[in-house]
């Protein structure tokens, strides 16, 4: 381990906002598209569920 | 080596499982090497002489900058294929690989310019490497929004694919920048050619960040492909039979 303290992690040898600016905004932006990716999978399934349902009754009420 | 039957593996029924099977390993693999190269580039690589604790930056700021590029040659490369062979899984994987690449290229602008500041006194210089790059990334917004306003599926492929094919040259020419133009950006770090200049520790924990970055785009592409195709093929009888599409 090279940091004797978290303060000194954190502090990056002065250069923390910069360091810390990249990886956490790189960190979030990843994470923001996983959650995206997963949102719209989601989406999709319910649509098509939705369209199914229809589908099924409107093809009862047929016979 | 035996006849492989790609266009089989290409149906976009048979994608659809295969990408289902697929994506979960790789995402396990990204995690794992992310973890392992975070720890490696925070916890052990020594600090440079020259740039303190500030080159850190470097761990995320050239995978994403790699992966900004590879992605648009895999864009190109996906839209090839589709305008020879007329494939429907090429629009739907050009299409689903550009988020990620413009995510990519925004981060590769965004660290790019918070490591610039403390080392050159600069967020932003128009020089060949900074502007190839910014216009890599108005590439991936130009793709989204052309393919996104044109309806008709078919045509908004093809229309895609032009921008993907046309636009790839504008890869070498971020890769080859600090070579032909006198840039403020150094040279690079790492080649093919030559031996990389920079520390074994801290050259494996980017490689490291690389392969993560790499092993999360194909994961979250697989993933997302099989939402497009789900889109495109809702009409199918093989979508209605699928377990998660019954109602």
């Amino acid at each position: 381990m090279r940091w004797d303290s978290w303060a000194q992690f954190w502090a990056m040898g002065g250069y923390g906002v910069y360091v810390w600016g990249s990886v956490g905004v790189t960190a979030v932006l990843l994470a923001l598209e996983v959650l995206q990716a997963r949102w719209s999978h989601r989406q999709t399934l319910a649509q098509l569920q939705a369209e199914q349902a229809v589908a099924q009754s409107s093809a009862e009420d047929l016979m | 080596m035996k006849n492989i039957n790609w266009f089989h593996y290409a149906a976009p029924q048979t994608f659809y499982g295969l990408a289902g099977r697929a994506w979960p390993w790789f995402a396990v693999l990204a995690t794992v090497l992310a973890a392992a190269g975070l720890w490696l580039g925070f916890a052990v690589a020594p600090t440079d002489f020259q740039q303190g604790e500030g080159y850190r930056i470097i761990f995320v700021h050239v995978p994403a900058s790699w992966m900004s590029m590879v992605i648009y040659l895999a864009m190109a490369f996906w839209s090839v294929l589709g305008l020879t062979f007329n494939t429907r899984l090429s629009g739907m994987m050009t299409r689903a690989l550009a988020p990620t690449g413009a995510l990519f290229a925004f981060l590769s602008l965004w660290t790019g310019a918070l490591w610039g500041k403390p080392m050159w006194g600069a967020w932003w210089v128009w020089d060949a490497r900074l502007t190839s790059e910014l216009i890599l990334f108005f590439l991936y917004l130009g793709y989204i929004a052309l393919t996104s306003a044109i309806d008709d599926t078919r045509r908004s492929d093809r229309a895609g694919a032009l921008i993907a094919i046309v636009g790839a040259i504008n890869v070498p020419i971020i890769y080859f920048s600090v070579k032909w133009w006198n840039t403020l950006h150094q040279g690079a770090s790492v080649s093919l050619t030559k031996a990389p200049s920079m520390a074994e520790i801290m050259l494996w924990s980017m490689l490291l960040m690389a392969l993560a970055f790499w092993f999360y785009t194909v994961a979250l592409v697989l993933y997302r492909v099989r939402t497009l195709i789900l889109q495109r093929e809702r009409h199918a009888s093989w979508v209605h039979e699928l377990d998660e599409v019954k109602p």
